[in-house]
């Protein structure tokens, strides 16, 4: 099992990985983090692998086929709740 | 104050990721689509309440994780912080991000969209602890900032950011777990443990 980086600038650098890759970091932050990783391959490599993952969980977690006839079910039901009680007819 | 009459236009182009997050939510497609019909109609009576101008989208899923919470959920103790148990940070990476010495092979060519299969990473999430399991939704399907998810889950952006990063590195560690299992079953020579495995994934399916 490989140790990821242990320099004292990469250990700073993977504690914001996740706020990095959410794009929740003020711009001065983001643009530190990013000066580090053109020049360290090490945390670049951990960067990419979990910029990499964060994409497949959020491809893999929508695939889901709506079921036919949902929609249509839906909007029937705006239709037909004639007093706006919520409650359809 | 918004217009009934406008909602379906506006309000339905979300249906498909209302679908999927209600799918998260509830694990099964019948109360998914309850879920969803459900929102839908709460969304519709009350869209005078809602601001023209603002995030439509974050407004549903509010109504959205409201109604899951408040009907669908099964009562479950809430879990705390100290419960996922400490994994360590890069979890997954430490172990199959690198050529070097990984515990899961993986070749440079292979990428992570086809090593990891949709339904493990399905499962991963499904079981993580609820209050882990909806930041995840909210941030990595649903791609809300942490300031939304707060509003959405009424929750400080702090808990937020910790749960989300305990989740992942909690699905992380559940992949890894698939992973080997389905590594370790791969190497047997006995053909019947791929028959099983075959039938078992068949199983799955046919639960969705």
């Amino acid at each position: 099992m490989m140790e990821a980086c242990d320099e004292p600038d990469c250990a700073a650098t993977l504690k914001e990985l996740d706020v990095f890759l959410d794009e929740e970091l003020s711009d001065a932050a983001h643009q530190s983090i990013a000066h580090h990783l053109d020049a360290c391959p090490d945390c670049l490599s951990a960067f990419d692998f979990h910029a990499e993952l964060k994409e497949v969980i959020s491809v893999k977690l929508q695939n889901d086929e709506m079921p036919a006839g949902l929609l249509s079910r839906i909007e029937k039901c705006f239709a037909t709740d004639f007093n706006g009680d919520g409650v359809i007819g | 104050m918004a217009d009934q009459a406008d909602f379906a236009d506006e309000a339905m182009q979300y249906a498909p990721q209302l679908y999927s997050a209600a799918m998260r939510m509830t694990r099964n497609r019948a109360d998914a689509e309850d879920l969803v019909q459900e929102a839908y109609l709460k969304g519709f009576r009350s869209f005078h309440t809602f601001n023209e101008g603002t995030n439509l989208r974050a407004w549903l899923f509010r109504i959205l994780t409201n109604t899951y919470i408040n009907q669908y959920r099964k009562k479950q103790r809430s879990f705390d912080e100290s419960d996922l148990g400490d994994i360590e940070d890069l979890y997954l990476y430490k172990r199959m991000g690198t050529f070097e010495d990984p515990t899961i092979g993986r070749s440079a060519e292979e990428s992570l969209m086809t090593m990891l299969p949709d339904d493990e990473v399905k499962q991963a999430l499904e079981n993580l602890p609820e209050n882990f399991r909806m930041p995840v939704i909210l941030a990595d399907v649903q791609g809300f900032a942490y300031k939304e998810i707060a509003e959405i889950l009424e929750i400080p952006i702090g808990t937020v950011m910790s749960r989300l990063h305990r989740g992942r590195k909690q699905m992380q560690k559940a992949l890894h777990d698939y992973a080997i299992e389905r590594g370790l079953r791969r190497r047997e020579p006995d053909t019947t443990s791929d028959m099983h495995s075959v039938v078992h994934a068949a199983d799955e399916k046919g639960t969705r």
